[in-house]
C-alpha cells in the first residue's frame, strides 16, 4: 500500500496572527486564529519556513484562537518578533500529554512558576479563574527575575481579584510593591495545612524546579502531589527524533508533564 | 522452499531483479579506505554479484538506505510546500542477520513509538526486500549471540543465503521470486544456520540489577577522558536513529529552501542544548553512560528488547580506541562486585 505523503505528521498548517501583545523587552504574545483540539500545557511545533520550527507551549486557548508566548533567544524565535498582524505562523501538532485537570479538582491548587515557565500554567490558571468553584483554595506564586521581565500583567490584574496571587522578584527595586527574593524564600508562607488535599504544580528553568520542589518537600508535600513540565530540546515532537529522551521516556510524547513521583530518579 | 542454483545462474537472476528493484549490499571500495592503501567496504548499489563482498564486516550499516544521512523533508516557495517523490524501485538490500534485527530498531522508533508513522521512513521501508546472508562466524568484534540478534525468522526476509564456492543454497519465502529461482535451480532441503558463539565474551548485566547509582561511579569519569565527542560510534551504529531538523535557504532566492533532517547523535555536542546554552550531558563521559544505558537497558524497558545487536561497528571504528562490549563488560563486573 502505498504511504500517502499528503497524510504527514511533519507538514504543518498555516495560521494567521490576528493579535499581538508584547510582556516584555523580549516576550510577545501572539494570538492566532487556528481552531486545534487542545490540554492545558501541551504545545506545537511553530516554524516559518527558512528559519526552523520550534516546540512552544500553548500558553492559551478559546475555540478559534490559541495563544503562544515566545521569547527571543535564536533564529526562528527572532523572525517571528518581526511578524506583525495579518502574517503568518505555520503550525503542527498538539503534542505532549498536558495537565489532567480532573487532578486538580475539588482540592487545593497551588501552582509555583518562574518566569517565561508561567507559559505552559497559563490555561491552567485562566480555566479556574472562570471556573472558581472547581476547585478548593488556589495558590499563585509567580517568580521573575526582576519587574521588567513580569510577564502576562493584563492577567495577573485579572487572577488577583479572585485567586491568591504572590509575585516575587529576584532583585531589589524601589517603586515595585512586590515582594523581593527567590520563589523559594515565599514557599513557606503557603497554606499547606491540608497536605493530603493539596496538589502543586512547579514550572520554570530547570533550577527554580529543582529548589521549588525541595521547598515543598520539606514542607512534607509527598512526591505524587508535584507536578512539572519539562523542557528538553525537541526535533520533531513525535517520539523519533530522540533529542528530548530521558532514559525511557521521550518528553515529547509522554510529558512535557509529569508527575514527580514518576520521574524524580531520571537523571538526565 | 530451499534451492541450489549456480552463482551465474544467481547472477542472471540479479541482473533481471534489476529491472524493477534497486539492489543494494555490502561493496569493496578499493583504496578508498582511512589510509588510502586500505580497501573501504560499505554499503553500495550493486550490479553484478562480482560486487558483493562477502567475507569483510562493512563499516557502516545499511540504514542509510531506508534513513538516509540527510533528507528533504519539504522544499518550499513563499506559500507552499511540496514532498519530494520517491523511485518507484523496489529495494533489495543484502543483509546479515545482525543488520536485518537492526532494522527491527528502527522500525520501533520510526513506526511505532509516538502518535504516528515517520512517513519518510516508512515510505523507503515498504519497498524492501531483504535478501539475508548466512553469517556463522561472524567477526571479531560481533557479540550478536549475546544480545539475541543473530537469528532471524523467515518471515523477516524475501531470501535467505548460503554461498558456497560456485554455487549458492537458499530459502525463499516470496512466491514471485520463487517462481524465477525454480526456473533456475533444484529443490533442496534448507535449514538457515545461525552464528551459535561470539568470539568476544560480553557478559550484560542483568536489567534488574541497573540502578541509577551506577550513574555516579567512575567508570564514566574515564570517558570523559577519552572520549572526544567525534559521533562516529553513532553513525556507524546499525540502531542510532536520531536525526536533527534545519531549514536551508537557497542562496538565489532566499523565499525558497528546504527543510531538511540529518543524522544526529548523542555524543555530539549540542544534542540537548537547549535556549540559553543549558546542556544536559556536558562531559563526555556522561554521553556514554547515556549511551550505553539507551543501547542495553533503556530502550528494552519501553520496547521489550534490547537496542544494541551486537554488531561491533562501534568498536571498530572508534579513533580512541574505545570498545562498548568492553564498556558492557565493565558495568557487569561492577554490578557483579557490588561496588
Ligand atoms: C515543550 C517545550 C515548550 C516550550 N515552550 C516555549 C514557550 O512557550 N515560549 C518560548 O519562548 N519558548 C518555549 N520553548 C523553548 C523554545 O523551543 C526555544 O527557545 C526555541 O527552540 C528556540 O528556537 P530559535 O530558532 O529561535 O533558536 P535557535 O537559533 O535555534 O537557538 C537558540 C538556542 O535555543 C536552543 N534550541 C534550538 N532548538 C531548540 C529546541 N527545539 N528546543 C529547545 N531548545 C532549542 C539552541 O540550542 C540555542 O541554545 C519550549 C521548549 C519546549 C521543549
Ligand atoms: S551499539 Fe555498537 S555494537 Fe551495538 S548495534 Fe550499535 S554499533 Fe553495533
Ligand atoms: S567513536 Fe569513540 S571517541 Fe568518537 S564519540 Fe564514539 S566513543 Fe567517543
Ligand atoms: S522531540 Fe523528537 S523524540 Fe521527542
Amino acid at each position: 500500500m502505498a504511504v500517502n505523503v499528503e497524510d504527514n505528521p511533519y507538514r504543518a498548517q498555516s495560521a494567521e496572527i490576528i493579535d499581538i501583545k508584547q510582556e516584555t523587552d523580549v516576550e510577545y504574545t501572539f494570538r492566532l486564529a487556528a481552531n486545534m483540539d487542545l490540554n492545558c500545557g501541551q504545545f506545537l511545533e511553530v516554524s516559518i519556513p527558512g528559519f526552523g520550527e520550534a516546540p512552544i507551549s500553548v500558553s492559551d486557548f478559546g475555540t478559534d484562537w490559541l495563544e503562544l508566548t515566545i521569547r527571543r533567544v535564536g533564529d526562528l524565535t527572532d523572525k517571528i518578533h518581526e511578524l506583525g498582524i495579518g502574517d503568518k505562523l505555520y503550525l503542527r501538532g498538539p503534542y505532549g500529554n498536558g495537565f489532567s485537570l480532573e487532578e486538580f479538582k475539588h482540592r487545593n491548587l497551588i501552582i509555583a512558576a518562574g518566569g517565561t515557565g508561567l507559559a505552559p500554567v497559563r490555561s491552567v490558571i485562566n480555566y479556574f479563574y472562570d471556573h472558581p468553584t472547581e476547585v478548593n483554595d488556589f495558590e499563585l506564586l509567580m517568580g521573575f527575575k526582576d519587574p521588567d521581565s513580569l510577564l502576562f500583567e493584563r492577567d495577573i490584574d485579572r487572577w488577583k481579584e479572585k485567586l491568591e496571587v504572590l509575585i516575587t522578584v529576584d532583585q531589589t527595586c524601589g517603586v515595585w510593591g512586590e515582594c523581593v527574593g527567590l520563589i523559594t524564600e515565599h514557599i513557606p508562607k503557603v497554606n499547606l495545612s491540608d497536605v493530603e488535599n493539596t496538589e502543586v504544580i512547579v514550572v520554570g528553568p530547570p533550577l527554580m524546579m529543582k529548589h521549588t520542589i525541595k521547598e515543598f518537600k520539606k514542607l512534607n508535600v509527598p512526591d505524587d502531589k508535584i507536578w512539572v513540565s519539562y523542557e528538553r530540546k525537541m526535533h520533531c515532537g513525535l517520539g523519533k527524533c530522540g533529542h528530548c529522551k530521558i532514559e525511557d521516556n521521550y518528553v515529547c510524547v509522554d510529558g512535557p508533564v509529569y508527575n514527580y513521583a514518576e520521574i524524580k530518579d531520571l537523571k538526565d | 522452499m530451499g534451492y541450489r542454483l549456480s552463482k551465474h545462474d544467481f547472477s542472471e537472476l540479479l541482473h533481471k531483479l534489476q529491472e524493477d528493484n534497486k539492489v543494494y549490499g555490502p561493496t569493496c571500495k578499493e583504496k578508498k579506505g582511512t589510509f588510502s592503501a586500505n580497501d573501504l567496504v560499505v554499503y553500495d548499489q550493486v550490479a553484478d554479484l562480482n560486487d558483493l563482498e562477502l567475507t569483510t564486516k562493512t563499516k557502516f550499516s545499511p540504514k542509510e538506505i531506508i534513513f538516509p544521512i540527510r533528507q528533504t523533508m519539504f522544499y518550499f516557495t513563499e506559500d507552499q510546500q511540496q514532498i519530494p517523490q520517491v523511485d518507484e524501485e523496489s529495494i533489495i538490500i543484502f543483509l546479515r542477520p545482525c543488520d536485518r534485527n537492526a532494522v527491527k530498531r528502527l522500525d520501533e522508533i520510526f513506526l511505532e513509538n509516538g502518535p504516528e508513522e515517520d512517513i519518510y521512513y516508512q515510505r523507503l521501508r515498504d519497498k524492501v526486500k531483504f535478501f539475508v546472508l548466512e553469517c556463522t562466524t561472524g567477526f571479531d568484534s560481533c557479540f550478536c549471540v549475546t544480545m539475541d540478534s543473530n537469528r532471524v525468522e523467515p518471515e523477516e526476509y524475501t531470501a535467505f543465503l548460503r554461498f558456497e564456492e560456485d554455487e549458492l543454497e537458499c530459502e525463499v519465502t516470496d512466491p514471485d521470486l520463487e517462481h524465477l529461482i525454480q526456473e533456475l535451480g533444484s529443490e533442496i532441503e534448507f535449514n538457515p544456520q545461525f552464528k551459535e558463539e561470539d568470539e568476544t565474551e560480553v557478559n550484560l548485566p542483568p536489567k534488574e540489577e541497573i540502578t541509577n547509582d551506577l550513574f555516579e561511579h567512575q567508570l564514566w569519569t574515564d570517558y570523559t577522558r577519552r572520549c572526544i565527542a567525534c559521533g562516529r560510534c553513532n553513525t556507524a551504529c546499525p540502531t542510532c536513529s536520531c536525526f536533527t531538523v534545519k531549514d536551508i535557504v537557497y542562496e538565489e532566492n532566499s523565499n525558497c529552501g528546504e527543510r531538511q533532517r540529518m543524522w544526529a547523535g548523542c555524543h555530539i555536542d549540542g544534542f540537548t542544548e537547549m535556549a540559553g546554552g543549558h546542556n544536559f550531558r556536558d562531559e563526555y563521559g556522561d554521553r556514554m553512560r547515556y549511551k550505553t544505558m539507551h543501547k542495553i537497558y533503556d530502550f528494552n524497558e519501553r520496547f521489550g528488547f534490547d537496542m544494541c545487536v551486537g554488531c561491533g561497528r562501534c568498536d571498530d571504528i572508534c579513533p580512541e580506541y574505545i570498545s562498548f562490549s568492553n564498556c558492557i563488560n565493565k558495568l557487569n563486573q561492577i554490578i557483579e562486585e557490588g561496588e
